[in-house]
């Protein structure tokens, strides 16, 4: 089994966008979604730009962990500028030939799409390269926080994330060894019509099942072994905080957002 | 003379009025600085005997009292702060996501502030002798060196008794040898009573006090060195007596006087060159 399995994207690093708390992290980056929609000409579209590129230089991750975070995304960009290009009928006609009527407002209208497509797949893929499930996953449990007030199991939730994260590469370990040991028996999982492949999967998701309840039992009696009691009067070991960075990154993206609202036109 | 820790009193279990009792009358007491093997056949009730410990079951009948407390539904959260447990699958007992967060997960349970987590992590690792991992994540790790982590989190609530429930029954002889080794270097600075539950004798050797199970009962208790005395009584409840001695037992089959029952090889090496001395 592949030893240096990788959880998620997560690319281990020490830059400042690595060492910022997952909390502001998530904050920015659930802010910038929504004030991507607000830009609407060429200088706003350059500030978030450039605050984008800013970012991902800041986060020292080698460009091509970036494009791939990116390749799954590609048609969707491609197809909603050329939809653009194709549907929008204003502006002057920039290009005719035979039936490819385009207007210099599709065009821009195409591009605009796309930048914002763009920036945000940058963005929050960089959230997953900079940050480990387990931040994450703190993060969460921690802004969270004040739905446990009205009764929502926010401790549970963020225990099951972590639990979860931690058996994925068991669980793999075990489908490779049953996936073999049902190969040698016989079970053909590569060839073959689609439907006999489909039924291959059976006896391989049978024992894992049996197995993956197995185990969740015994946890379930090792952590109550070990004083398990719920999330009430628990201490914690990670802790997050907020440091001088964070107070200036805020800062910084509170100036873009600034920034924006002036460069963008009315009306 | 330490005082008793553990004190079993005519305690009997099963899983529910249908079934036959999985433990009969178990009487016995555990000191608080003694190391006790219990061994038995699959299904001989030595680990039930484990969960009881921990307060993971009731028995119906007697009664269990550790440290003086008796367990009950209400003293289980105390008790569980002196009993450590180990188990027997390293997988299925690790929580944390990597080594010091697995550590840290019994002392997070009992709201132990962080600067004292972070110093009893550091010394706890350093005991088993895994100071360089960690940061490691479990799938990175050895079945041995989980169990040491393992052991590491159980020994950072300082229990007065750690109880390993096969613990090494899944690792391979290294990852035996390794567990082996921590625990007796353990019991023997910290001073705590030890519990290692198993069906191997060879882990019994180094014990203080034998209790052998069959059946649900007490079938026997004593002395490594008694225990292995009677083989045949051995072979019949299910249990490998180990080679060294079935070895010893063909000798003297042939003739060659042994005097008294060897437990490991050393044991059996001393006897025969110091052989011709005596005849």
């Amino acid at each position: 089994m592949n030893n240096s399995l990788i959880i998620g994207q997560y690319v281990p690093g020490n830059s400042i966008v690595h060492r910022l708390d997952p909390r502001t992290k998530i904050t920015i980056i659930f802010f910038f979604v929504f004030i991507v929609f607000f830009a609407n000409n060429l200088p706003s579209y350059a500030i978030l730009v450039a605050f984008a590129f800013a970012s991902m230089f800041a986060s020292k991750v080698p460009i091509r962990f970036i494009l791939k975070g990116l390749t799954p995304v590609w048609f969707l960009i491609i197809f909603t500028f050329l939809l653009h290009l194709f549907v929008t009928k204003e502006g002057t006609l920039v290009f005719d030939l035979w039936i490819f009527k385009f207007y210099s407002g599709g065009v821009i209208r195409g591009i605009a799409i796309a930048i914002r497509f763009f920036l945000l797949i940058l963005v929050t893929s960089l959230l997953t390269l900079t940050t480990t499930p387990i931040e994450i996953t703190d993060a969460i449990e921690d802004m969270l926080g004040p739905l446990k007030k009205i009764k929502f199991p926010v401790h549970e939730l963020a225990l099951m994330m972590s639990i979860s994260l931690r058996f994925i590469p068991t669980l793999m370990q075990e489908t490779d060894k049953i996936s073999r040991a049902q190969a040698s028996r016989g079970v053909d999982f590569r060839t073959g019509p689609i439907k006999d492949r489909i039924k291959a999967v059976i006896p391989l998701l049978v024992p894992l099942f049996v197995s993956a309840f197995k185990r969740a039992e015994e946890l379930a009696m090792a952590m109550e072994a070990r004083g398990y009691q719920g999330g009430e009067g628990r201490s914690k070991l990670r802790e997050l905080k907020i440091e001088k960075m964070d107070i200036f990154v805020y800062i910084i993206f509170i100036v873009v957002i600034i920034l924006l609202f002036v460069t963008r036109t009315y009306g | 003379m330490a005082g008793n820790l553990i004190e079993f009193k005519d305690v009997s279990f099963r899983y529910s009025e249908q079934d036959p009792w999985v433990l009969k009358n178990v009487t016995f007491t555990i000191k608080e600085d003694e190391w006790v093997a219990i061994i038995g056949h699959n299904g001989s009730g030595k680990s039930t005997i484990a969960k009881l410990i921990n307060g993971l079951l009731f028995p119906q009948e007697g009664e269990i009292l550790i440290g003086g407390k008796k367990v009950t539904e209400d003293s289980i959260w105390d008790i569980r702060k002196d009993v450590g447990m180990v188990f027997q699958n390293p997988d299925n007992q690790f929580v944390g996501a990597t080594v010091q967060d697995d550590v840290a997960f019994g002392m997070e349970n009992r709201g132990i502030t962080r600067e004292v987590m972070v110093e009893r992590i550091q010394s706890t690792l350093e005991a088993v002798g895994m100071s360089d991992y960690q940061f490691t994540e479990p799938h990175r790790l050895s079945g041995g060196q989980k169990q040491r982590v393992a052991i590491a989190g159980v020994l950072a609530i300082s229990p007065r008794v750690l109880i390993l429930d096969e613990a090494t029954a899944m690792l391979d002889p290294n990852g035996r040898k390794e567990i082996m080794q921590t625990v007796s270097q353990l019991q023997s600075k910290q001073g705590l009573a030890l519990i290692t539950i198993t069906h191997d004798l060879q882990e019994v050797v180094q014990a203080n006090r034998v209790i052998v199970m069959n059946k649900g009962e007490v079938w026997k208790e004593s002395v490594p060195r008694e225990i292995f005395t009677e083989k045949e009584e051995l072979r019949k409840i299910g249990l490998d007596v180990p080679f060294v001695t079935t070895l010893a037992d063909a000798l003297k089959d042939i003739g060659v006087s042994i005097s008294k029952e060897p437990l490991n090889h050393e044991e059996l090496l001393e006897e025969l060159w110091t052989l011709h001395l005596r005849t």
